[in-house]
C-alpha cells in the first residue's frame, strides 16, 4: 500500500512540476491576502494576536486552492476508475493525495512565512521558529487529512468548486482555534506566558481523529 | 412500513409538549436573576440537545448504511440530520433571542456554545447542496453517509476546542445540563427535554412515512405507466 501510495504521489508532483498549477497560485494568493489584509485593516505591520489570525486564516484560504484542485486529474481523465481496476488498496490515493497537499502546503509556506513576517509581522521571527515549525507541521497534517477526504467529497458533486470550500472551512475552525492560539504568544512584543502544551495537545488529537476517520471512510467514496 | 406507532408517539408528543408548556408558565419559578425572559431556557437547551444528538444519531445511521449497504438507514440518517437542522435554526433564533435579553446583545462571540453551534450549523448546512448536486441514488448515498459521519465526529471535537478557547476568561458557573438547577427547575427542564425529544422521534418518523409514501407511489406509477403506456399519456 505504501508503495502504491508513493507511486500516486510521484506522479503527482511530476505532475505540478510540469503544469505548475497549484503551488505557485496559493502561494500568489497568499502574497495578495497580505495586501488585503493591509489595506483591509489599514495597519503597517501586526503583532500578537491579530498576526496569527491574519497568517492562519491565510493559509486556510491558500489551501481551499489546493484542496478543490486536487482531485482534477484523476477525475478530468479517469485515474479513479483506473485505480479501482488495479488490485491496489484504495486507501493509498488517499495516503497520497493527503501527502501531496502535505507538501504542496509545506512549499508555500516556505514563501508565505517570510513573506509575512517581512511585509505585516512587527516582532523578528527569530527566537520562535522551532515553535512556529512545529506548529506548521502538525497544522498542516490536519489540513492535509480533512482537506485530502472533502476534495474527494465535493469531488463527485456537480458545483465541486463551491462544495469543497464550504465544506473545508467549518471543518478547520478547530485547527484555526489552536494554531492561531498556538501561533499567539510567538508574535507579541513583550513574550507573555504561554500554553503551547495544550494547544499542541487539541492539535494533535485533531490530526489524530481526522486521520483515522478519513482512512476508515474513504474506502466508501471509490466504491462502484 | 414506517407509519407503525406513529399515532400514539404524536399523541405522547403532544401531551408532553402540553405538560412542558404549562409546567413553564405556571410551575416553575421566575429566575431571580433574569426573571420572566429566562424560561426561554426551557426551549433553547432542550432544542439545542436534540438538535446535537439528532446529528451525532444521523452519524450513527450513516455508519450502519455504509455497513450494511441498505438504502434504508441513508434514508432515516438524511432525515435526522434534515430534522436536526431545522430545529438548530430554531436553537440559533431562541439563543440570539435570549442572548439579547440578558446580555444586551443579539450575538455573543465569547459563549462557547453558542459560536460551537453555529460552527456545527454552517458545516451541516452543506449537507443540501453535497447531496442533492450528485446525481446517481447510490453514490448520493455513499457520499452523504461520509459526510454524516465525518460531521458527526466533528461535533464533540469542535465543542473541546472553542470551549477551550475561551475557559480561561468564562468559567462556567451553571452546567447546561441542569446539574446544578433547583428542583422546580430541573423537573421542568427535564419535562421540556422528553417532549422535544419526542417531538423529534415524531417529526422524524413522520417524515420518513412521508418519503417512503412518495417513493411507493412513484414506483406504482411507473409500473402502471409500462402496462397501459395509452392510458397514462
Amino acid at each position: 500500500m505504501i508503495r502504491t501510495a508513493g507511486t500516486i504521489l510521484r506522479k503527482d508532483l511530476r505532475l505540478e512540476l510540469r503544469t505548475k498549477e497549484s503551488v505557485p497560485a496559493m502561494t500568489l494568493f497568499t502574497l495578495t491576502v497580505y495586501v488585503l489584509f493591509h489595506f483591509g485593516l489599514d495597519r503597517d505591520s501586526l503583532d500578537g494576536d491579530l498576526a496569527s489570525g491574519v497568517l492562519w486564516v491565510t493559509l486556510l484560504l491558500a489551501s481551499v486552492i489546493g484542496v478543490s484542485r486536487l482531485y482534477a486529474a484523476e477525475r478530468e481523465q479517469g485515474g479513479v476508475d483506473a485505480l479501482l481496476l488495479a488490485p491496489v488498496d484504495r486507501t493509498a490515493l488517499f495516503l497520497a493525495k493527503a501527502a501531496g497537499l502535505l507538501l504542496f502546503l509545506v512549499a508555500v509556506e516556505i514563501v508565505a512565512v517570510p513573506a509575512f513576517a517581512i511585509l505585516l509581522l512587527g516582532p523578528g521571527l527569530g527566537g520562535a521558529l522551532p515553535e512556529l515549525l512545529a506548529i506548521l507541521m502538525l497544522g498542516n497534517l490536519g489540513v492535509a487529512a480533512v482537506g485530502a477526504l472533502v476534495g474527494a467529497l465535493a469531488a463527485e458533486s456537480r458545483a465541486r468548486e463551491l462544495t469543497a470550500p464550504l465544506l473545508l472551512l467549518p471543518l478547520l475552525v478547530p485547527l484555526l482555534i489552536s494554531c492561531a492560539q498556538a501561533t499567539e504568544p510567538l508574535f507579541r512584543q513583550e513574550q507573555g506566558p504561554e500554553d503551547l502544551g495544550r494547544w499542541l495537545g487539541l492539535l494533535t488529537l485533531y490530526d489524530v481523529v481526522f486521520v483515522l476517520l478519513s482512512v476508515a471512510v474513504f474506502d466508501y467514496l471509490l466504491e462502484d | 412500513m414506517y407509519s407503525k406507532g406513529l399515532k400514539p408517539l404524536a399523541a405522547a408528543s403532544a401531551v408532553l409538549l402540553v405538560t412542558a408548556f404549562a409546567l413553564v408558565f405556571f410551575y416553575a419559578p421566575n429566575d431571580a436573576d433574569q426573571g420572566f425572559v429566562q424560561k426561554i431556557f426551557y426551549v433553547h437547551v432542550p432544542m439545542a440537545i436534540v438538535a446535537l444528538c439528532g446529528f451525532v444519531a444521523g452519524g450513527i445511521m450513516a455508519i450502519r448504511h455504509l455497513r450494511s449497504g441498505d438504502p434504508a438507514w441513508d434514508m432515516r440518517s438524511y432525515v435526522a440530520i434534515h430534522m436536526s437542522i431545522i430545529l438548530g435554526l430554531g436553537v440559533l433564533i431562541t439563543g440570539a433571542i435570549w442572548a439579547r435579553a440578558s446580555w444586551g446583545h443579539w450575538w455573543v462571540w465569547d459563549e462557547p456554545v453558542l459560536v460551537s453551534f453555529l460552527v456545527v450549523f454552517l458545516l451541516y448546512c452543506v449537507y443540501y447542496p453535497l447531496r442533492f448536486s450528485i446525481d446517481d441514488p447510490e453514490r448520493q448515498a455513499r457520499y452523504s453517509s461520509v459526510f454524516a459521519i465525518t460531521a458527526g465526529a466533528f461535533v464533540p471535537l469542535n465543542f473541546v476546542a472553542v470551549r477551550l478557547a475561551e475557559a480561561y476568561t468564562h468559567p462556567r458557573v451553571l452546567s447546561q445540563t441542569g446539574g446544578s438547577l433547583p428542583g422546580e427547575m430541573r423537573l421542568t427542564f427535564l419535562v421540556s427535554l422528553a417532549a422535544m425529544a419526542c417531538l423529534f422521534v415524531t417529526l422524524w418518523k413522520l417524515e420518513l412515512t412521508a418519503k417512503h409514501a412518495s417513493a411507493e407511489l412513484k414506483r406504482l406509477r411507473r409500473r402502471l405507466a409500462e402496462r397501459q403506456p395509452a392510458a397514462v399519456a
